[in-house]
Parts: C-alpha cells; sequence; structure tokens
C-alpha cells in the first residue's frame, strides 16, 4: 500500500514537472476561503482598551490590536478597511472564536498553556508584552505593592490578572478583597468613585484609564513594576492551519519591516531596494505569498495599511499615553520582538 | 343486517382504543424527548470534539486560583472550583432568602396601605408601585449600586449611631462577641416559636368548637421573645460588642454588608416587592365588600376583620402568584454580576473563563437555579395546599 502511494506521489511530481506546473499547495483552508468569499475579516477586539482598540465618536476603531487586524485584512484582501470589528467581553472571547463568530481574535488575550491547549486554539507571535500593574490614588502615598494589604482591588472577572492578584498576594501574606465587575466602564467607574483603593489590569491598559476615565489624571499613580507575564497574542482556532500561518506571518512582516526600516512612507520605495530580504518580503522578487495562500503583495499591503511595528506602537501608546516600549522594542535594541526569517 | 353483525371497522381497530391511545401517546413523547436530549448531548460532544476543547468535569477538584470578595463559607484562592461553586449558590441563596424575606414585608405593606382609606398613604404607595415595577430591574440594581458608590469614603464614613459606619464600601455594624450562652437563648426560642404555635392552634380550636375569641398577639409574641430573653438575663446579661474599627484601607470587625450585597438587595427587594404589594391589593379586593359591611354590623373590630375574615380568603388569591415572584426573585439575585455581587453566575462566569469549560459551568448554573426553583415551588405549593378554603 505504501509503495503504491509512493509510486502514484512520484508520478503526480513526474506530471507537474513534464507539464510544467508548480508544485501544487494545500488549497485554501475554511477561514481564508469563507473571508475572501466574505470580502471581510471578522475581528474581535476589546469593547474599550485605550492604546488596543477603542472605537472614536465616529465609531471607528483605533489602537495596536485594531492594526494588526487591520494589517491581515490587508494582506488578505489587499484593503486594511474591509474589517469588521465585533467587541466581545472577555468571558465571551473565546466561545466567540471557538464557534467561527470571528475569524481571529486580537483582543489583549494572555497566551496560556490551558488556552493553547483545551480551549483548542492556537496563539500566534506576541504582539505586546505586559503583566499585572497597579493603580492607586496618590494622596494613599502608596509606592509598593507590600502596602496593598487588605485592599478593595477592582480587577476584571476571567482575566489572568484575577489568578496573577490571588497568587500575589498570598504568597506574600496579605489579604485583600477583589471586586469583580464583568463591564469594563463599570469596573473602572467602581474605581474612580472609590469603591476600590487599587484598579488592577494588565499595566499597559492603566494608563488609558488615568489619561481618559480620572477626574484628575495626576491623582493617580501607576505602580513601578509587572506582577506577572502577559504576552499578548492573536488567537486563532486550532482546526485551520493555513490560516494560522497567515496571522503569525503578518505579525512577523510588520517585526522584520521595522528592522529593515521598511516604512508606511517609504513602502513603495523599497520595493526597488537592494537588499534581498526586503524585496523578499514586499513581493517584488520570488512569491512568498503563495506559500500561505495569500498574494503577492501581501505583506507590502499589510505595511501599507498600518506601517512597520515600531509605527503601530507609536501611534496608538505615543501621547497622551506615553507607555515607554520598554520589552516591546526590537530585539537589536534590547527588546523582545524578533521577527522570523521570510524565506 | 349485515351491517349490524359487522359495526364499522374502525371502531373496533386497535388505534382507536382509548387505553392504546393512552399508553401510545406517551411512549411516543418519550421517545422524542429521549432522542432530543440524546440528539444534544451527541451534538455538544461532537463539536467541542471537533474543536478540540477538552471536556469533563475534573476541573472541579482543581484550585481556582482566583478570590471572592465575600463567602458564607470560608474560601481561598488554593482551594478547588467545586468549592468555589459551593460558595457562589450560598451567596446566591443568602440573597434570595433575605430578598424573598424583605420583597414580602414591603409587598405585604404596600399591599395594605393601596387599599387604605387614608387618601395620603394609598396614594404614596401606588406611587411606589407605578414606579418600581415599571422600570426594569437591570436599572434599580445599577441605580442603587450607583447611589452606594456616591457615598464617601471609610475616613469621612457616615456615623449615624455609635460603632456603625456607612461609606462607599458599604455598611459596617458592630455584632455581639459570642458567648457561651448564646446558643442555649436560641435553643429557647425555638422553644418559644413551638410554644407560640400551640398557643395559637389551641386558640383556634376553643374559638371553633366555643366560639370563644381569646388574643393571640400578645401571649405568643411574649412568649417567643419572653423565654430567651429570661434565660439570657438569668444567665447574668452577657453582652459584649465587636465594634468595627477603622484600619488601614478598611473596617475591621463586627458585620460588615458589602456595597453590591446591599445595591443588590434594595435592588430586587423593592422591584419584586412592588409586584407583591399589586397581588396583596388584589387578594383583599378579591374578598366581597358584603362580606365586610356584613362584619362591621355585626360590631367585628377592623383588626379582627382583617384577620379572621380578609387575610383568609385573601391568601388563596395571594399564594400562587407570590410563589413565581418568589423564582423570579430568585433568578433576578444573578444580576449581581452586573455590580460585582460574588453570586452563582459571577463566579461561574469567572470559572468559565479560567478552565474554557463553557457547557459544564453553565450545565451547573442551570441544574443549581432549577433546583432553588423547583424547591421554592414545592415549599409554596405546600403552604398553598394549607391556606386553602377546604371543602366540608
Amino acid at each position: 500500500m505504501r509503495k503504491l502511494l509512493m509510486a502514484a506521489a512520484l508520478v503526480a511530481f513526474a506530471g507537474n514537472i513534464l507539464i510544467g506546473t508548480e508544485p501544487a499547495l494545500a488549497a485554501d483552508g475554511p477561514t481564508l476561503t469563507a473571508i475572501k468569499k466574505r470580502g471581510e475579516l471578522i475581528c474581535g477586539v476589546h469593547q474599550g482598551r485605550y492604546g488596543f482598540a477603542i472605537a472614536d465618536k465616529k465609531g471607528k476603531w483605533k489602537g495596536l490590536d485594531v492594526d494588526i487586524c487591520k494589517a491581515v485584512a490587508a494582506a488578505v484582501l489587499g484593503d486594511g478597511n474591509k474589517v469588521k470589528y465585533i467587541p466581545l467581553g472577555s468571558v465571551q472571547r473565546f466561545p466567540a472564536l471557538q464557534s467561527g463568530q470571528v475569524d481571529m481574535l486580537s483582543r489583549t488575550t494572555t497566551i496560556t498553556l490551558t488556552r493553547d491547549s483545551a480551549l483548542g486554539l492556537n496563539f500566534g507571535p506576541p504582539t505586546f508584552y505586559t503583566g499585572t500593574g497597579f493603580m492607586v490614588r496618590k494622596k494613599l502615598g502608596i509606592t509598593k505593592v507590600d502596602q496593598l494589604d487588605g485592599a478593595a482591588i477592582c480587577v476584571f472577572p476571567g482575566s489572568t490578572t484575577e489568578k496573577n492578584i490571588a497568587a500575589l498576594f498570598k504568597s506574600k501574606g496579605m489579604k485583600m478583597t477583589p471586586v469583580v465587575i464583568e463591564n469594563s466602564k463599570e469596573l473602572v467607574s467602581a474605581y474612580m468613585a472609590g469603591r476600590c483603593d487599587v484598579l488592577a489590569m494588565d499595566q499597559a491598559g492603566l494608563p488609558g484609564h488615568q489619561q481618559y476615565d480620572a477626574k484628575t489624571p495626576s491623582d493617580h499613580v501607576i505602580l513601578d513594576g509587572v506582577y506577572s507575564k502577559e504576552p499578548l497574542a492573536v488567537g486563532v482556532r486550532a482546526d485551520d492551519d493555513q490560516w494560522f500561518d497567515i496571522t503569525k506571518w503578518v505579525v512577523h512582516a510588520l517585526f522584520n519591516a521595522e528592522e529593515w526600516g521598511i516604512t508606511q512612507a517609504n513602502v513603495d520605495k523599497m520595493k526597488a531596494s537592494k537588499d534581498p530580504n526586503v524585496t523578499r518580503l514586499l513581493g517584488a522578487t520570488g512569491n512568498l505569498g503563495k506559500k500561505i495562500g495569500l498574494g503577492k503583495s501581501w505583506a507590502y499591503d499589510a505595511i501599507k495599511a498600518v506601517g512597520n511595528y515600531g509605527e503601530v506602537y507609536d501611534r496608538n501608546w505615543g501621547p497622551p499615553l506615553n507607555l515607554a516600549r520598554g520589552v516591546n522594542k526590537l530585539w537589536t535594541k534590547g527588546g523582545l520582538m524578533y521577527g522570523f526569517p521570510m524565506k | 343486517m349485515a351491517e349490524q353483525a359487522h359495526p364499522p371497522k374502525t371502531n373496533r381497530s386497535i388505534l382507536h382504543s382509548i387505553a392504546f391511545r393512552n399508553v401510545a401517546y406517551q411512549l411516543l413523547l418519550a421517545a422524542a424527548l429521549i432522542f432530543l436530549g440524546w440528539y444534544l448531548y451527541y451534538n455538544i460532544n461532537e463539536n467541542l470534539d471537533r474543536q478540540n476543547i477538552a471536556t469533563g468535569w475534573s476541573f472541579l477538584s482543581e484550585p481556582a486560583g482566583f478570590d471572592i470578595s465575600e463567602s458564607i463559607i470560608p474560601f481561598d484562592s488554593s482551594q478547588t472550583f467545586a468549592r468555589i461553586f459551593a460558595a457562589g449558590v450560598l451567596n446566591t441563596l443568602h440573597i434570595a432568602f433575605v430578598g424573598i424575606f424583605l420583597a414580602t414585608l414591603l409587598g405585604v405593606i404596600m399591599g395594605i396601605a393601596r387599599v387604605s382609606r387614608n387618601w395620603l398613604v394609598s396614594k404614596l404607595a401606588s406611587a411606589y408601585v407605578e414606579i418600581c415595577r415599571n422600570v426594569p430591574v437591570v436599572l434599580h440594581v445599577i441605580f442603587w449600586s450607583s447611589i452606594i458608590r456616591l457615598l464617601p469614603h471609610p475616613r469621612q464614613a457616615l456615623e449615624p449611631f455609635n460603632g456603625a459606619f456607612i461609606s462607599n464600601r458599604g455598611l459596617m455594624l458592630p455584632f455581639p462577641v459570642d458567648n457561651v450562652l448564646y446558643p442555649w437563648v436560641a435553643f429557647t426560642l425555638v422553644l418559644g416559636i413551638g410554644g407560640a404555635l400551640i398557643f395559637t392552634r389551641w386558640a383556634r380550636y376553643r374559638r371553633e368548637h366555643t366560639g370563644q375569641y381569646i388574643a393571640v398577639f400578645w401571649p405568643s409574641t411574649s412568649i417567643t421573645i419572653g423565654l430567651p430573653l429570661l434565660v439570657w438575663a438569668l444567665g447574668g446579661a452577657p453582652l459584649s460588642w465587636d465594634y468595627p474599627e477603622l484600619k488601614g484601607f478598611n473596617y475591621q470587625g463586627g458585620i460588615s454588608l458589602s456595597p453590591e450585597y446591599i445595591a443588590l438587595l434594595i435592588g430586587i427587594t423593592v422591584y419584586t416587592g412592588a409586584f407583591i404589594a399589586e397581588i396583596v391589593r388584589s387578594g383583599i379586593e378579591s374578598i366581597h365588600r358584603g362580606q365586610i359591611e356584613a362584619s362591621r354590623a355585626l360590631g367585628l373590630r377592623h383588626s379582627f376583620i382583617m384577620r379572621y375574615i380578609t387575610i383568609p380568603q385573601a391568601l388563596r388569591v395571594i399564594v400562587p402568584p407570590t410563589a413565581s415572584q418568589y423564582l423570579s426573585l430568585t433568578k433576578n439575585s444573578s444580576l449581581g454580576v452586573l455590580i460585582g455581587y460574588p453570586d452563582l453566575v459571577n463566579i461561574g462566569n469567572t470559572s468559565l473563563n479560567q478552565t474554557g469549560q463553557a457547557v459544564e459551568a453553565i450545565a451547573i448554573m442551570m441544574l443549581v437555579y432549577l433546583t432553588i426553583s423547583l424547591t421554592i415551588s414545592i415549599l409554596m405549593n405546600f403552604y398553598n395546599k394549607l391556606v386553602a378554603i377546604r371543602e366540608r
């Protein structure tokens, strides 16, 4: 039987050479087929977290997670605006992805072993590294987490933060009262109204609430240090390998574009670059896109739509949030962002 | 003649036999239900498998890893999901029980006030009913939650009387320090209640057999309260209070009611109370005026008429719809999820998200609510049988 299959494969291969077609790649997976047919990418995002995903007054979505959706849409459909954003609560996000309500989840989602395995998901390269941080009122005079014994802490339900805080306080032998509210607006307003002493979430979420939700931002301080590992990444269903590859490599393309100096502004000019890495990425030479089921200009379109990773970061985390890049810098600058080889 | 010998065949067919039909239809229905159940089960399993989602109940014995703000049983993040679910169920039962008690009290008072001959009282009661039952219960809960947030910080807490503090962290009250005598006081309280019940029955028996009226209220109240009070006084009247004190971020000591608990309790109580008030009013108004006029003509006092003529007949109208109000109050307590009260749904949602066991977590929640609801129904049906007018 095995021999027979081998023979058949050989014949097929020879046939391909003789007729002159390229080696056949796998047909489009179900997700890519559906998106192409629909002409729109459906992306699950946060209901509203400054820097990651927030709808402005006109209902236009902005943020780092949103830009990743746009980059993927541009790579697949050639247009970064062909995205339908579905705002999801932290409890609904996984069922929404599992059931196929969204094509991908770009929603401040931490990669954990359980989510990767038991939830039937796959996670791409982290697009943002953060960790649990704490914001308190300045007049309490608190500078360290050790001073928070007995505090009431506002925290989102079902987030990794909830578990981190429980573990952190237990390890320090301290007590706390979690106030768990599903709706993020309600939760933040509970903290601002003084129901809680502390607002805890991924540290990157805090500057936004400080700037936009506090009456006087300077009344609040964000404590130094992060207390967990929160690599945030794009999640997709585990049953479609090709789609997983696409989301993964779009993110790598953005990292590499920053490393190789390709920006939204110079991407056209860079097509004529002398660096073979650059021309291969932009589709001027070779055809990387075809291997993942996309067109030649997939990476070009993605960069044209949102710029490289550094530009995406600065657009969303520059003023007024002013969150230092820290570990989110490129590996060449001492950070963790490392684009894989595009060959 | 031949037709007489052979009546129409169809009448004899087994398909038209009543006995056969009775059994067959039930069997068909049962088969359809079993098939539906199996199909749902099969479908869920199939889909979970296809999406590589792990299933099973083993997560219940794993540590939950997260804390909850309040719990009747001690809970710590290293304990299991099973225990945190139990804590959630108890929180739900706790608020439902207190809510049902308060809503009934409020509803009965407002219902009687609505039929009051005092213009102001009846109009105020009408205003309460119309405002509260026409606002969605979600808004009630969020409204009270926002009101409580406007209260001062713990450091500037209001102190209505010595040792009680009201702040945006909730209500802190002094609580008696436990004493060896207290279990005995509780025991005599139970004895007192038992005694009062027996006395009431005896009074009724006498009334029905001799027509002699014996006042019940004061004797039974004094048995209920007096007996434990006597034991307490004889034991040297031990009483010392544990006062809440501001330590660090919040008050410690005494007992505290969290803002979430208070907001949810007030929200579901005033909402359901309005419905119960209407039920009570309709119950009272279902009694024909002639009966009351006749009683007055006999020279009976107003309270006597209420107690022995109006209420016993009104209860049979009041009890069944009130039971469904109790059910909806219990289910409405799940709105705690909106404001952060750790009820069953709040804890279930978090567990669901931590473990990804959506089907299991939701199945647990459904089962618990079903059990609570059926229990309330059974109890209320039992009570309804007690108060129903017996045909003699």
